[in-house]
């Protein structure tokens, strides 16, 4: 595919080996009681690379500490500032060290040292301003497909993502790792029914355990909660069941083999194919929701180190991403016409015969090294800045497992 | 012609890529016949029965089993969860037919 063989773009060379596809300055509260403080400064700033996000609990929950430091690491972050009230569990100061450790411009503040609201807003956009200008000096770097890490999840789904969307996003993903570059695609929960078809792509045999060890422990799940990962807009689009849902949605993987699986906020140690597991582990299933939000999914993507992140939404959405730019896919040319502010790609094209899978997902390369090399997706024109970080209990990483 | 796209070859049912009325239906994808007939209405988005169904039998999609007849489905006929359920998932059972709304919890 010559497209994908020539494609390169300039991204950022961050002090820790990484390349970035966006210079961001990442604004973080450490606590609800925190986040007026931190908004207003992100929204003073009038700069567009300026992205909040946050934890809204006292206690640090280390799912949620954890997800927020893979931020903090992430490529497209340049500089950190960490924004605390003062009496809340999770430590501003050590999110702001492990940025510096990173090479990254850093700063943090309580809100009660600094006498309240007005300076506290006022020394945060003073610093804010520092690092807008320290980030025009940071090194560029030629990026290809090899380097990008790409989360895929799908959302508002209906009879159209199975048939084009994540069908376009399939063939895409295994181009893209045939140019060395590597994909994750989410949603366990919505793989109900498909676990022959998972192992059957296991990598080897430790990936086929870690798959049986996932699947059992997702299907245990919504059985507790009497409740699978299926909506009434779902069915009303045609759908009937999850294993239908889930064989639409599993698609998007394409057809490599699967290298293993990952939890939120962890890398993927290689290129290819990865798993991400975002279901709560045994002990505290019943606490916290599997998918609650597309702004959530995006965000576990991403925490797991993707560069850009693909929405497949067959209805329509219109969620963006505070730190990897989102592209909004749909299957369903009406939603395209309807929403054509919101949806950056139609893949509908491949249903009325006048393009093939392989055409388009060509041509969603070419969207992607565009967005790449900064042109902004249809969100993040918009000025869309979705980030959702819940309290979760999930190990590191997936335990050792018995062959499947 | 109204068009439907069939996925797997093996699949059981069509997808309806446009609302169906009964008479002939034009098949598109990996279809082994090119053409079906409609018995009834199938909304846009639904399935299609290729062919005779029996109750307890499963219904394949994607070359992959989506769930099982609940009851005798002849061909032509709209599949959904009037006459299909998951091996699963027991609630979406009950859910409304066209809009998939729950009715099983209580708003009062």
């Amino acid at each position: 595919m010559s497209d994908f063989n020539n494609a390169s773009w300039l991204g950022y060379a961050r002090a820790n080996g990484t390349k970035g596809i966006r210079n961001r300055v990442l604004v973080i509260y450490t606590v609800k009681c925190a986040e007026f403080v931190a908004r207003e400064i992100v929204g003073r700033s009038g700069s567009p690379d300026v992205e909040l996000i946050g934890f809204d609990g006292c206690t640090d929950n280390q799912y949620a500490v954890r997800q927020i430091i893979s931020l903090i690491r992430h490529p497209n972050v340049g500089a950190v500032l960490a924004v605390g009230l003062g009496c809340e569990y999770m430590q501003p100061e050590w999110l702001a060290k492990i940025a510096a450790e990173e090479g990254k411009p850093a700063e943090w503040f309580f809100i009660q040292d600094k006498g309240g609201t007005k300076p506290s807003v006022q020394h945060g956009l003073e610093w804010t301003q520092s690092a807008l200008a320290a980030l025009k000096d940071t090194p560029r770097v030629t990026m290809t497909f090899a380097d990008l890490i790409i989360g895929g999840e799908c959302g508002g789904s209906d009879y159209t993502s199975g048939l084009a969307g994540n069908v376009v996003v399939g063939r895409f993903f295994d181009r893209l790792i045939e140019q060395g570059g590597a994909a994750i695609f989410e949603e366990i929960v919505e793989a109900i029914g498909l676990d022959a078809h998972l192992l059957s792509r296991a990598a080897n045999d430790k990936v086929r355990g870690q798959l049986r060890y996932t699947y059992d422990k997702a299907l245990d799940y919504c059985k507790h909660a009497r409740q699978y990962s299926i909506s009434p807009g779902n069915f009303a689009g045609g759908l009937s069941t999850i294993e239908e849902k889930s064989m639409g949605a599993v698609i998007k993987s394409g057809t490599k083999p699967i290298q293993g699986v990952l939890k939120v906020s962890e890398k993927p140690s290689s290129p290819g194919l990865w798993l991400l597991d975002s279901t709560p582990d045994p002990y505290y299933m019943d606490f916290g929701i599997t998918n609650p939000s597309d702004n959530e999914g995006l965000m576990d993507l991403t925490s797991c180190g993707a560069h850009l992140v693909f929405l497949v939404t067959g209805r329509g959405n219109v969620v963006g991403n505070a730190v990897a730019p989102c592209i909004k896919i749909t299957g369903n040319a009406d939603t395209y016409a309807r929403m054509a502010g919101d949806m950056d790609f139609n893949a509908g094209t491949i249903l009325d015969g006048s393009c093939s899978i392989e055409e388009s997902a060509l041509d969603l390369a070419r969207l992607v090294a565009e967005t790449a090399s900064g042109a902004p997706s249809k969100s993040e024109a918009l000025g869309h800045h979705e980030f959702h970080i819940i309290y979760k209990y999930q190990e590191k990483e997936v335990p050792p497992c018995e062959k499947g | 012609m109204q068009r439907a796209f069939v996925i797997a070859g093996e699949d059981n049912v069509a997808t309806a890529l446009e609302e169906l009325h009964p008479g002939d239906v034009q098949l598109l994808g990996d279809a082994a016949s090119s053409t079906a007939e409609a018995a009834g209405d199938v909304p846009k988005g639904h399935k299609l029965a290729l062919r005779d169904i029996a109750r307890g039998e499963k219904i394949i999609k994607y070359g992959v089993v989506i769930g099982q007849a609940t009851a005798d489905i002849p061909a032509g006929s709209w599949v959904h969860l009037h006459n299909i359920q998951s091996v699963y998932d027991e609630r979406s059972s009950h859910l409304d037919i066209l809009t998939g709304a729950p009715k099983d919890t209580k708003y009062e």
